[in-house]
């Protein structure tokens, strides 16, 4: 019984993915999109109450592994993919109105949707880092051809970029891979239980800390590609400003989170093997470089979604910094803002796709008067912007305050950097966005009428979880913070 | 000392050095088709001394690597490139703006540099094919060398290819294999990554004309 609700998970996004395959032409398609979305967002959160009431457990004899840690992040993953797909409905269509994309580049999408869906559950759900970086890089190839689903110049060489630079730096996460399996080897002996994270983190004690410490730079840099952080960032921005909205607003909120996730295993295990700090001084020197480097790129982008791409990566490097200070306040913070990033910013990308399409271009000095053409679609850009900004009393405040706090009272000398940071981030990203939002504008209606229900209930559980975090998810991120270390 | 060494452990040398002269006659090789060849080469060199590895230490699942690294790094993926160039029309492209003498002096560097890093690492291994791990390691950097130097698309390809046999070396050098399930995967994600890679040259081509990838450097920070 308890086995099928997570065959039904990974089940219903793969089998739906190779449906639409063959009939993602048919009226029924984007129905088939939400109702498998829907399916899997069910099955997520009938696992996440088995978890948390019965403790973690396994599937498929020792194949995947399934704890506190990553059952949050599949929950998170399974509901970002259900609103994504139920906004991308009349997005989608809009689009073939403007005759931007044909049926079957639709039909691509919606299977390869559904299929890079699969690919994130396995990486977050396996128990062995060997498949963890086949389906991180199964992930990739899944969306490389959605990057460039409009064919246009600058998506063929966003696509390029994303493939190449993903593929070299997940080639250096096989590497650190390589080494982890021989350091592993070598204690837990030929038995093919030597890359099983169960198995691992056992004997983490015992692994040669001269191997693990190179491991894991290998294992840092390669994962850390796909989270975006510096200087193997270069890829993020045009990924998400030159591919379809649903797409950036996946590879925000989903990808870049399940890429962290794999650096967070990989942490667990360096932490055991070599001296006290040493990953976690990697990851805080990565998380500012990438923050500060975010912070300054955000004021020179023209692009809306170029900028909110920076963003991503601003925030991303907040999270790696926090998890790098480590300790329950501090991991309990990252996970937090994990989340709250994840729907704030698909939420954002959600009304910044409707403006995009109702403004038809996706330059700033294009969109203006959002709150005339449409007063729900400007409101909501307004709320998220402020949202992902930090400001009281939606969510990130109460994640970020955390974070801010705990770098006071250990790494005084990281707070100057990380408030002149987000200072600099919050004047560029609100000046631009407050034009867009009022000003005078001549735009017409679009023909089918957006979804806007995502937006609104991602910012406002948002909103709820800076004012009231319930107290079983509390004692969840409280888990899963103490695993981390 | 030479005369301690084993014939096997011998010839496993022997293919490693093999390998690592491919990667550089790959880096300084200009045309498009002898560079696909010189590929194809470099996967049979791999798959024999895995062979020689699995038949002296008896791992019985280093066969089936060997049959898996023959059938697609040997034969499969060089057959689909060559199909590729055949059908873009690209057999006669030739590079012109790499300048091969540094590129290969910098190329020393590198394998300078991954010996010393691998050094540490192979005093640690038990297996027979323990010092061939630097040789891995300069593999993968010489790939990632030419994958840098390159303005073409399907050299850059072929570096990244070279690049995952570099990483199959060292593998097989440090601890005889991955896991059969991981090693498995590998292989899926490397051939499904060279078939979209193949439907993404022609729409490349479709846009520009050509395949060279200077024209894709318009998106910059400004």
């Amino acid at each position: 019984m308890e086995l099928d609700i997570f065959i039904v998970m990974l089940a219903s996004p793969l089998v739906s993915g190779l449906l639409l395959t063959v009939a993602g032409e048919r009226e029924w398609a984007p129905n088939l999109n939400i109702i498998a979305s829907g399916g899997t967002f069910l099955a997520a959160v009938v696992l996440t109450i088995d978890i948390v009431a019965h403790g973690p457990r396994m599937a498929f004899g020792e194949m995947f592994f399934i704890d506190s840690l990553n059952v949050f992040l599949v929950t998170l993953t399974a509901f970002v993919g259900l609103t994504t797909s139920i906004f991308s409905g009349p997005y989608m269509k809009n689009e073939r109105e403007h005759g931007k994309l044909s049926v079957r580049r639709l039909r691509l999408y919606k299977s390869m949707f559904q299929l890079f869906m699969f690919t994130m559950l396995v990486a977050l759900t396996t128990n062995n880092l060997g498949i963890l970086w086949v389906a991180m890089e199964a992930a990739t190839l899944t969306t490389v051809l959605l990057v460039s689903l409009y064919r246009t110049p600058a998506s063929l060489e966003a696509a390029w970029k994303y493939f190449i630079l993903c593929g070299v730096g997940i080639a250096q996460a096989l590497f650190g891979t390589i080494l982890l399996y021989f350091a592993a080897e070598r204690v837990l002996g030929e038995t093919g239980n030597a890359l099983l994270w169960t198995h691992l983190v056992e004997v983490k004690g015992q692994l040669e800390p001269t191997i693990m410490a190179l491991s894991f730079i290998f294992l840092l840099v390669g994962y850390g590609t796909k989270v975006g952080l510096a200087p193997l960032h270069n890829w993020l921005p045009d990924a998400h400003a030159e591919g379809p909205t649903p797409v950036s607003a996946v590879l925000s909120g989903l990808l870049l989170n399940v890429a962290l996730y794999a650096i967070l295993r990989c942490k667990v295990l360096a932490d055991g093997a070599v001296h006290e700090g040493y990953a976690g001084n990697l990851m805080m020197g990565f998380g500012l470089t990438t923050l500060v480097m975010a912070a300054f790129f955000l004021s020179r982008q023209k692009d809306i979604k170029r900028m909110f791409a920076y963003s991503s990566i601003e925030h991303m490097g907040i999270i790696t910094f926090a998890f790098g200070m480590g300790g329950p306040v501090a991991n309990f913070a990252g996970l937090l803002h994990m989340t709250l990033h994840s729907l704030t910013k698909s939420a954002i990308f959600f009304t910044v796709g409707h403006a995009a399409q109702k403004t038809g271009t996706q330059l700033m000095e294009g969109i203006r008067g959002l709150i005339r053409i449409n007063p729900v679609i400007g409101w909501g850009l307004m709320l998220g912007t402020l949202a992902i900004l930090g400001m009281p009393p939606f969510g990130v405040f109460a994640s970020e305050f955390m974070i801010l706090t705990h770098a006071m009272k250990y790494y005084p000398w990281a707070t100057p950097i990380l408030l002149a940071a987000l200072g600099v981030a919050f004047a560029s990203i609100f000046g631009k966005v407050q034009a867009m939002v009022f000003g005078e504008t001549h735009a017409k209606p679009l023909p089918h009428a957006p979804a806007i229900t995502p937006v609104f209930v991602h910012l406002s559980i948002v909103l709820m979880l800076g004012l009231y975090i319930p107290p079983y998810l509390t004692r969840w991120f409280h888990e899963a913070a103490r695993m981390l270390g | 000392m030479s005369a301690a060494i084993p014939l096997s452990t011998q010839l496993i040398n022997l293919c490693a050095s093999v390998i690592l002269l491919l990667a550089f006659a790959m880096l300084a090789q200009r045309r498009v088709m002898p560079l696909i060849n010189l590929f194809a080469y470099q996967g049979l060199t791999l798959a024999a001394s895995t062979l020689v590895v699995a038949f002296t230490t008896h791992q019985a699942h280093l066969y089936y690597s060997a049959g898996l690294t023959l059938g697609l790094k040997g034969i499969l993926l060089p057959w689909i490139l060559h199909r590729l160039v055949r059908r873009l029309y690209v057999k006669w492209d030739v590079e012109s703006l790499i300048n091969i003498p540094t590129t290969m002096l910098v190329g020393i560097g590198l394998v300078i540099i991954a010996f010393n890093v691998a050094q540490p690492i192979s005093q640690l291994s038990h297996t027979i094919s323990r010092g061939t791990l630097g040789i891995a390691l300069a593999t993968v950097m010489l790939a990632f060398l030419m994958m840098i130097t390159r303005t073409k698309a399907i050299p850059q390809v072929v570096g990244f290819l070279a690049m995952e046999n570099g990483l199959f070396l060292a593998a097989t050098s440090a601890t005889y294999g991955m896991p059969m399930v991981v090693e498995l995967g590998i292989a899926l994600d490397v051939l499904v990554g060279a078939i979209i890679l193949g439907v993404f040259f022609f729409q490349i081509r479709e846009q520009f004309d050509s395949l060279d990838i200077r024209h894709l450097e318009r998106l910059k920070e400004h």
